[in-house]
């Protein structure tokens, strides 16, 4: 059977999970790794990551990339933890407010982007920055948050199954977000005008530019959208954590992006796909989860991750520049 | 027009010089920080000489903000030959990781430690180089990737620990003092000048402005233009294992999750500040020197002003994006258009190809 | 078109032109580097405005505020780098802006039966869900036109539609144009491939420094004509003005061969020729633009790696992997877009001159500064080149003093041969005047020369040997008595020789 070439990148990252998780499997096979409770934990443990990184993929598509998601991602998680606990504001208005902040920044950096022409890297890295020492500044420390309304927030599960029969398994609020935020950025970006405007921009700005699509808006509401999903994901550390924190941020973004790269998305734009994201969010977890496993210490977690998206780039560069040679 | 016509005589033509010069700009600035805070901080300028060696503020800035300098230094050759590197404060805690660990866990002399300290960042910035230019990876995403691979080296080899030592000849680097200086500033001194004699009287500065203003007509002049990249690249690894050696001595440890955090925005920012474009060109070593002591003074007057280390990242975050508007063409036009309102000429702007 | 009038900062890029195309006419337009073919085009299309006259289409006043615009009212632009999404399906990029779409988004399903409907409207039966990159450009340029047919365009530009395409490819594309004349829609066929514009256009018409030369029925004009125009000389002018030839010194064949090559080619960039050269001599290139010319030099410097033939210095057989290789070996070349491939802006006169000879001064790579500035200034002085002082970035300078400096690079290099690539382009005609001189001094002085120049006097003036080169091939040589403009224009047109 000949696979179509467009759908060999997603089939290949999807062929990598399934063997990795095979391999795991193998390795840890008494403990029931097949089971749905491994699967939906982990779902759960990477939907932080997972979320910042449907938002990079848009990113990542258009050409551009955005370093700023883990220090927006702490911001969002510190401003709930200090509405709610310093400014007794109820969830249901501290959340919103966050996502309003991201959504903000974000947008600021993609207009900044599209105005003045200063490239991705440095605006979000300013960004970035920006949004580090505004957390700071807005509390120092992590923000222990209890509130009813948040504490039945976070315990919000959906049963498979029966609720009173003890094997059913829940599916907690954090996993069904992080499923929600693929399947709607999987939409947008396959039958939305502004998705594949996104891949226009990514694959030929100049002819994009010609065939009159709306560069500019699209750009800077990528940087919106990924503030957006940033700022989500900090709603889902402060469920997660019960806690609004600086610390999950750091090295966020480089996880983010190798989830994407992975994910068979290219670093050059306008190639990749959301499911492929999911699957190298979840390759990623696995790794994550195995080195835990085996006692890695956290230097060595980074080393490996940072190798695994070195391979991934360096494979993309060497593809694509064969493929380049002939014409 | 004869080649000596044109030259305006005298006072005002050497004042027109060095307004022109584009060390002249920051020098300028520098010049306004500092007094600034002569007058409006406390203690500022307050120079004491005790035991022989100087203290005060002005003298921490400098020896406080020696790695800085030295990134800014490598960072220069980097940014001019159309680069970037994020990964040098990684490096600086690698190298620092390598030299504490060689000298407590493995008895090896100083000069030993240093070596292979020294040697592991140059690799890791030539590593950074083949990236960039054989397999022809974005700048950004191959330091990217080192940034947090360095740390992370480190990190395991440290085992996530603080390594504390305790010798003195190390110590030295960071700690000392000649001639009532610290030893750090020497270092820096040394480094510049070497890099200064190097980009003047060598053809190597010719190559480098060659190489970032326009690698193409470059190549077509018979340059490397890759090994000219990776030199670059390898350079800048050396300089941040220099200035890790330096941070390590000053604190008589290895502390491989706080050496050199965040200092890639410093020493890109001054570089940028200085003079030298993102874009590549001709690299302008004074003027990142000059980038990062205003860098470091800035640091400095904020913490003496009561503001902690966090809340300075958004001031830098914001020149960050000043300074690049300055250096961008829409400033440019913007700025020429109120010249031609004035009368005065409109600055030729180099033709894009 | 009528009376239209553009200029740019110092240049007048088109004086009172008038054009028209007819419904289902294939109009050609030529014309050499400057012409002002691609500004008419863009200010029809929208990309620049117009500082003067009017623009008519199907009747009624046209003003297009950037190329989208023009498209959705009916002008359509299809590029030598085809403008569309290689990352992106055929059929997405067909419908891309206009995709059909329902209440869930878009439709997908729609869009790939339309596109198959569309393509087989011209004969094309592909997977049109594979991105348009897997496809070959000819194809490629099919989907653009097909899209631009779609978008309802009654006249479609072909801006150098054929530069990157073979034979074949080129067959299909003809086909298609047939296809687009029996709809009735008008074409501009803007190239610079002489026969082919012959093959496909009911009329051409050439424009020359910004002013329309004339409009003709292709059927009607000669060949040899139209070369005419395109250089500017009539053929009755051209037999009656006896440039004087002044090469500068006899070279007789028993001199050594400074480069010898046979066979040397590169894909579509320009077929494999055979090319010699004595000490001292002057070889030139003549052509009309995008003949070829600049390639076949590239080769010869080895900025491009030739994918057959060989090449030998004096007796030796070389490769040349490199520029660096060339130029070690005694090779400079001029190039021909100064701004692209040979200025360095910021850096001053003196780097920009001393650049590549440095690598000789000294071993260890030692800069001495006055060993620089003596060069510099021994070049500015003899090449006249206007600066206030050694030190001014190259940027400041005019375009014709730019020209000299790099000029006096490659002179200060004291290469075996040299490489001239439109030397004389956008120089004063007293700097004309140097230039020539010099070929003439080094010349004597035993440097063999390769001459490329628009200005078909000063090729025939100066050359010993002419190599004659058309739509990427070497089309003939031409020694001694042959070597006049009307030779060379018959030459370059493909018919014989007429007496003088």
């Amino acid at each position: 059977m000949r696979i179509p070439r467009r759908h060999r990148p997603l089939l290949a990252s999807v062929a990598a999970l399934v063997a990795l998780y095979g391999v795991a499997a193998l390795r840890y096979g008494d403990e029931g790794f097949f089971t749905l409770q491994v699967f939906i934990n982990l779902l759960r443990n990477n939907s932080v990551l997972g979320i910042v990184a449907v938002g990079m993929t848009f990113v990542i598509l258009s050409g551009g990339i955005d370093l700023s998601v883990g220090a927006l991602m702490s911001l969002s998680s510190v401003v709930i933890g200090v509405l709610i606990m310093e400014y007794h504001w109820p969830p249901v208005l501290a959340i919103p407010a966050a996502l309003a902040l991201g959504t903000a920044v974000g947008l600021g950096m993609g207009c900044i982007i599209r105005f003045t022409g200063i490239k991705p890297f440095i605006v979000t890295l300013a960004g970035m920055f920006f949004a580090r020492g505004l957390g700071f500044l807005i509390h120092l420390e992590s923000v222990a948050i209890y509130h009813p309304q948040h504490e039945w927030l976070a315990m919000l599960a959906i049963p498979l199954g029966a609720p009173e029969l003890p094997e059913t398994v829940f599916l907690p609020i954090t996993a069904i977000l992080f499923l929600a935020v693929v399947l709607i950025g999987a939409y947008v970006s396959l039958f939305m005008r502004f998705g594949r405007n996104v891949y226009a921009l990514g694959g030929n700005e100049e002819a994009a530019l010609l065939m009159g699509l709306p560069v500019g808006r699209t750009k800077a509401w990528i940087y919106g959208l990924s503030g957006f999903c940033s700022a989500l994901a900090g709603v889902v550390l402060t469920l997660e954590l019960s806690s609004g924190s600086h610390i999950e941020g750091i090295a966020l973004e480089l996880d983010a992006i190798a989830a994407v790269v992975v994910g068979g998305t290219l670093l050059t734009g306008g190639v990749g796909s959301v499911f492929g994201t999911l699957v190298g969010v979840l390759i990623i977890g696995i790794i994550l989860n195995v080195m835990t496993y085996e006692d890695f210490s956290a230097g060595l977690t980074k080393v490996a991750i940072g190798l695994l998206l070195l391979v991934f780039v360096v494979l993309q560069r060497l593809l694509t520049r064969g493929a380049a040679r002939p014409a | 027009m004869t080649l000596e016509e044109s030259r305006p005589a005298g006072l005002r033509g050497r004042w027109a010089a060095a307004r022109h010069s584009p060390v002249f700009w920051p020098l300028l600035a520098l010049v306004i920080l500092l007094l600034y805070n002569i007058i409006f901080t406390p203690n500022f300028a307050r120079l004491e000489i005790r035991e022989g060696r100087a203290f005060g503020s002005l003298v921490d800035i400098l020896q406080n903000g020696a790695p800085v300098m030295l990134l800014a230094t490598g960072m220069t050759l980097v940014i001019a030959v159309a680069g970037i590197d994020l990964s040098v404060g990684s490096v600086m805690a690698l190298a620092g990781a390598v030299a504490a660990l060689l000298m407590t866990e493995h008895n090896q002399s100083v000069p030993a430690a240093v070596i292979a300290a020294l040697a592991v960042a140059l690799l890791v910035g030539a590593w950074n180089g083949v990236l960039v230019t054989y397999v022809g990876l974005q700048p950004i995403v191959a330091t990217l990737v080192m940034l947090v691979m360095g740390r992370g080296i480190a990190l395991a080899l440290t085992q996530d620990q603080k390594v504390r030592f305790e010798v003195p000849a190390f110590e030295f680097i960071g700690t000392g003092a000649v001639l009532g200086l610290p030893v750090p500033i020497f270092i820096v001194v040394g480094v510049a000048l070497l890099v200064l004699l190097v980009l003047r009287k060598t053809a190597l500065g010719l190559y480098i402005e060659a190489v970032g203003s326009n690698a193409r007509a470059a190549r077509l002049c018979g340059l490397r233009v890759h090994a000219i990249r990776l030199l670059a690249y390898s350079f800048a690894g050396l300089c941040a294992g220099v200035a890790g050696l330096i941070a390590t001595a000053d604190i008589k440890e290895a502390d491989v999750a706080n050496c050199g955090l965040y200092l890639e925005l410093d020493a890109i920012l001054a570089v940028v500040i200085g003079g030298t474009a993102l874009t590549g060109g001709r690299p302008y070593l004074l003027g990142s020197l000059v980038g990062a002591v205003i860098m470091q003074t800035l640091t400095v007057m904020l913490q003496m002003r009561g503001v902690i280390t966090e809340h300075t990242l958004i001031i830098k975050a914001g020149m960050a994006i000043v300074v690049c508007l300055l250096q961008t063409r829409a400033l440019e036009t913007v700025v020429n258009r109120l010249r031609q309102r004035t009368g005065r000429k409109p600055v030729p702007q180099a033709r894009s190809t | 078109m009528r009376g239209i009038d553009k200029h740019f900062p110092g240049v007048h890029a088109l004086d009172k032109v008038d054009f028209d195309v007819r419904r289902g006419e294939v109009h050609g337009l030529m014309g050499q580097n400057g012409a002002g073919k691609s500004t008419l085009v863009k200010v029809l299309t929208g990309v620049h405005p117009r500082d003067g006259g009017t623009i008519t289409f199907e009747g009624r006043a046209f003003h297009a505020s950037s190329p989208a615009d023009a498209q959705r009212k009916g002008i359509s632009t299809v590029y030598q780098e085809v403008n569309l999404i290689p990352s992106l399906s055929v059929a997405e990029n067909l419908f891309l802006g206009r995709s059909p779409r329902a209440w869930f988004g878009l439709h997908w399903r729609q869009m790939q039966r339309r596109s198959r409907e569309l393509l087989a409207q011209f004969d094309l039966d592909i997977d049109v869900d594979e991105p348009l990159g897997s496809y070959p450009v000819a194809i490629q340029q099919m989907v653009a036109i097909a899209r631009a047919v779609d978008i309802d365009a009654r006249l479609i530009i072909l801006d150098e539609p054929t530069s990157s395409l073979d034979q074949h490819e080129t067959e299909i594309l003809f086909d298609m144009i047939g296809r687009l004349k029996a709809r009735g829609i008008g074409i501009i066929f803007v190239t610079h491939f002489l026969d082919q514009v012959y093959r496909v256009s009911d009329r051409i018409s050439v424009l020359r420094n910004g002013q329309r030369v004339g409009t003709f029925e292709a059927a009607r004009l000669p060949k040899i004509e139209l070369v005419g125009h395109m250089l500017g000389k009539s053929p009755a002018e051209a037999a009656a003005l006896e440039t004087e030839r002044l090469p500068a010194a006899e070279i007789d064949v028993e001199r050594e061969a400074v480069l010898t090559v046979r066979n040397l080619g590169r894909g579509r960039a320009i077929e494999p020729f055979d090319l010699e050269i004595r000490q001292g001599e002057v070889l030139g290139l003549a052509g009309l633009l995008g003949s070829g010319r600049t390639e076949a030099t590239r080769l010869l410097f080895g900025a491009d790696h030739a994918e057959s033939g060989t090449i030998a210095i004096g007796a030796r057989r070389v490769s040349l992997r490199s520029p660096r290789h060339a130029i070690a070996l005694g090779i400079a070349l001029c190039p021909e877009d100064r701004q692209a491939d040979g200025l360095f802006p910021e850096m001053s006169v003196r780097g920009n001159i001393a650049l590549v000879v440095q690598r000789t001064l000294s071993r260890l790579g030692v800069i001495s500064r006055r060993a620089h500035a003596r060069i510099a200034g021994e070049f500015v002085r003899r090449l006249d080149i206007a600066t206030p002082d050694l030190e001014r970035p190259v940027k400041h300078l005019s375009g014709g003093n730019q020209q000299k400096v790099i000029l006096a690079r490659w002179l200060a290099c004291n290469p075996r041969l040299l490489i001239l690539d439109e030397p004389t382009r956008g120089i004063d005609v007293g700097a004309k005047v140097e230039v020539e001189r010099l070929i003439d001094a080094l010349s004597h002085e035993g440097i063999a020369i390769v001459f490329i120049s628009s200005e078909l006097e000063e090729v025939v003036r100066r050359s010993h040997r002419i190599l004659v080169l058309r739509d990427r091939k070497v089309v003939g040589e031409l020694t001694g008595e042959a070597i006049n403009e009307h030779t060379v224009m018959d030459t370059i047109a493909g018919q014989p020789a007429h007496d003088a």
